[in-house]
């Protein structure tokens, strides 16, 4: 199979702006095409460390990483934007580049006069424009605003034009930077609608995203950039995992890190559907939850448990005035904010008595039978009609591990069961 | 370099239809819109003819009657000089979302510039010609054939000078500020308000060096003095440095290049 991107041992080199005078790197630029020349390692900044990968003709390709990993960078070396420091990129084929839409509209002039330009910007030439021009605007849904000027556009017509226009280039290979993040739900919906066309006909797809489900979706190879470098690549799921393994395993430092100062937290705004809230605090505090932990099942706090495990949660509850209309709730959410699991002592059958002083509430799930992935955890005492005292939303974080790379979310304790000629070996 | 150059003939649909962008964009949204381009030089003149017949009268040696139409034969291809270098200074600044989000040869971003004052120049050309035709101008009609090639070395000119403060300013935003009193400078070092020949001798000298002086003289001989062109020697001369000036600038753009998407 041929390969559509190649990627050579590529490093870049940004100089960092500082202190010193700028005649040095222009003189160097002037004599040897090179800005990075005469500067010492000290004013560099290296945002990508040698990297090599292929992407195959026909493929699509996703590259993930945390911000500032060199992801653009890469994205805009292969655009040909920039150039590498050392290495090389070779692109087969016409390439266009979702990095910014519409980033060369005028704003006064019409939508129309800004199609042709972008177009040939893009390396069309006018008859072809003139081709696909009712392709363009009937897919930005512009036909009665396409000869108005460009500044009288909402941002998102101005971005369903500039999306209509760059994939209307009819390139062989297309780059997107992460320009889905910014659309609304018809025109994501759309996006994706194109780029399966585009998969279909056999064009090659390089996306930079932080929609790893988009990855998981969509692509058929992945990359993992980390600080300039290849971390890992080759099978969506597996590099997706392994990101996310990365990004658990530093946040969780982080949370424990951070854990004893997060105790105090200050109380957020309850918000108007609790569903859709992020994380925070918040409830009237008649009764407050004052310390969670996770334990594993050496009975030591942890934060990442093997799916399942004994995990128990442990709550240290207070409540200054005696309480007795009281619920204790447990939430559990993978990455999606997918709920996997939710419950409190009144749906399970518990009549509230009495809640006073002091006292430690334990949540024990014998079998953490999840799929290794990231969890968040909701925990809170609310009264059994809901209204809460102290709700913690999504405020702890624990990683489930699994030797077995099963999907979804639920791994039920399940065996294979075969009869006739069925012989399959080494399943436990 | 060449290879770049070839590549940017490629490019001469985008260059054209960004020159009507120029062009359209500019006076939209104005009352007179296209207008302007006749009122500005129109107006400069005034001033100018106002400033030397009417505020300081009899500076100027006879032979130079009609002023007005002397002033405008240097005016107007000034104009179109130094506001196409004052914009190339910003235009890739200004224009740096394109280059850093947008792969296409940077250097259109300036030759548009360059070739919308070239516009404006032309526009003015018609008031030039009525003006000719109101004074009884003693123009030879053979001269005349001179003028496309003065306008086509002040093009190379500018468009090397462009090419060049465009990059250059990137890098230096100093060149914006410093480009702005050294025009003031060159403006008054170029025979336009004046006759060449009403400079002392070792001055004059000096404004032999300003490429733009043999432009201006060029111009003030074909359309305003009477008889026929026959300082082009000098005019080729200045030709060849334009030339130079072009491939210089060019090359200087060529070698930032790379640069100027991340210094932007």
């Amino acid at each position: 199979m041929m390969n559509a991107i190649e990627v050579r041992d590529v490093h870049k080199i940004y100089r960092r702006y500082g202190r010193r005078k700028q005649f040095a790197t222009l003189k160097s630029a002037l004599l040897s095409g090179s800005l990075l020349r005469d500067l010492r390692p000290d004013e560099t900044f290296e945002a990508l460390r040698g990297v090599t990968f292929d992407v195959r003709a026909g493929s699509t390709f996703g590259i993930v990483g945390r911000n500032g990993s060199g992801k653009s960078t890469m994205l805009k070396l292969i655009a040909g934007i920039g150039k590498p420091t050392a290495g090389a990129v070779r692109v087969e084929g016409r390439v266009s580049a979702l990095i910014e839409l519409g980033a060369g509209f005028h704003p006064e002039i019409s939508g129309r006069e800004n199609v042709y330009i972008n177009g040939m910007m893009l390396g069309l030439a006018r008859r072809e424009i003139a081709r696909r021009f009712d392709d363009i605007v009937a897919f930005a849904e512009l036909e009665p605003f396409i000869d108005a000027p460009v500044k009288t556009y909402s941002s998102g017509m101005y971005m369903r034009l500039g999306f209509a226009v760059a994939v209307n280039v009819d390139p062989d290979v297309l780059l997107v930077d992460e320009v889905l993040a910014v659309g609304d739900e018809a025109f994501t919906h759309k996006c994706l609608d194109k780029f399966a066309e585009f998969k279909r006909r056999g064009k090659t797809i390089l996306l930079v995203t932080h929609a790893l489900d988009l990855v998981h979706r969509f692509c058929d190879e992945a990359l993992w950039l980390n600080e300039g470098t290849a971390r890992a690549q080759g099978d969506p799921k597996r590099v997706v995992d392994a990101y996310l393994l990365d990004v658990a395993a530093s946040e969780n430092r982080q949370l424990s890190a951070s854990a004893p100062s997060r105790e105090p937290q200050a109380p957020s705004p309850e918000p108007a559907d609790m569903f859709k809230a992020n994380e925070g605090r918040w409830g009237s505090r008649e009764a407050e939850i004052t310390q969670v932990a996770l334990i594993g099942p050496g009975g030591q706090p942890t934060h990442v448990f093997q799916s399942g495990e004994r995990m128990v949660i442990a709550l240290r509850v207070r409540a200054a005035q005696p309480v007795t209309d009281f619920a204790f709730g447990i939430g559990v959410f993978n990455v999606d904010g997918v709920c996997c699991c939710g419950t409190n002592t009144y749906i399970d059958g518990g009549a509230p008595g009495e809640l006073s002083g002091e006292s430690e509430v334990r949540f024990v799930i014998d079998s953490l039978d999840l799929v290794e992935g990231t969890y968040k955890l909701d925990v809170a005492v609310h009264r059994t009609g809901g209204a809460p005292y102290d709700y913690h939303r999504q405020l702890y974080t624990f990683r489930v591990t699994s030797r077995t790379k099963d999907v979804g979310i639920y791994r039920p304790r399940h065996s294979w069961q075969f009869s006739g000629g069925v012989r399959i070996e080494g399943l436990e | 370099m060449f290879a770049h150059l070839r590549q940017l003939v490629r490019y001469r649909a985008l260059v054209q239809s960004l020159v009507a962008r120029e062009l359209t964009a500019r006076y939209r949204g104005s009352v007179l819109g296209f207008f302007w381009s006749f009122v500005n030089p129109l107006l400069l003149l005034l001033i100018y003819t106002f400033v030397f017949t009417v505020v300081i009268p009899g500076v100027h040696p006879p032979e130079l009657e009609p002023f007005a139409l002397f002033l405008f034969c240097g005016i107007l291809p000034w104009t179109w000089f130094s506001s196409s270098l004052l914009e190339s200074s910003s235009v890739l600044i200004s224009g740096g979302n394109l280059i850093k989000k947008v792969l296409f040869p940077a250097e259109v971003l300036p030759i548009v510039t360059v070739l919308a004052g070239l516009v404006h120049f032309c526009l003015g050309l018609p008031i030039l010609a009525a003006f000719l035709i109101y004074y009884r101008a003693d123009v030879v009609a053979l001269d005349l054939l001179w003028f496309p090639l003065i306008v086509g070395v002040q093009l190379l000119l500018t468009l090397g000078l462009a090419l060049l403060v465009s990059a250059l300013t990137v890098h230096f935003r100093d060149v914006r500020d410093l480009l702005q009193n050294v025009l003031t400078l060159w403006f008054f070092a170029t025979p336009i308000i004046y006759p060449l020949s009403q400079a002392p001798p070792n001055v004059r000298r000096l404004l032999n060096l300003n490429p733009f002086t043999h432009l201006a003289v060029s111009y003030q001989e074909v359309l305003f003095r009477p008889g026929p062109f026959t300082d082009w020697p000098r005019l080729l001369a200045v030709g060849v440095a334009s030339v130079l000036v072009f491939l210089f600038g060019y090359f200087v753009f060529d070698r930032l290049r790379d640069t100027l998407a991340e210094e932007v």
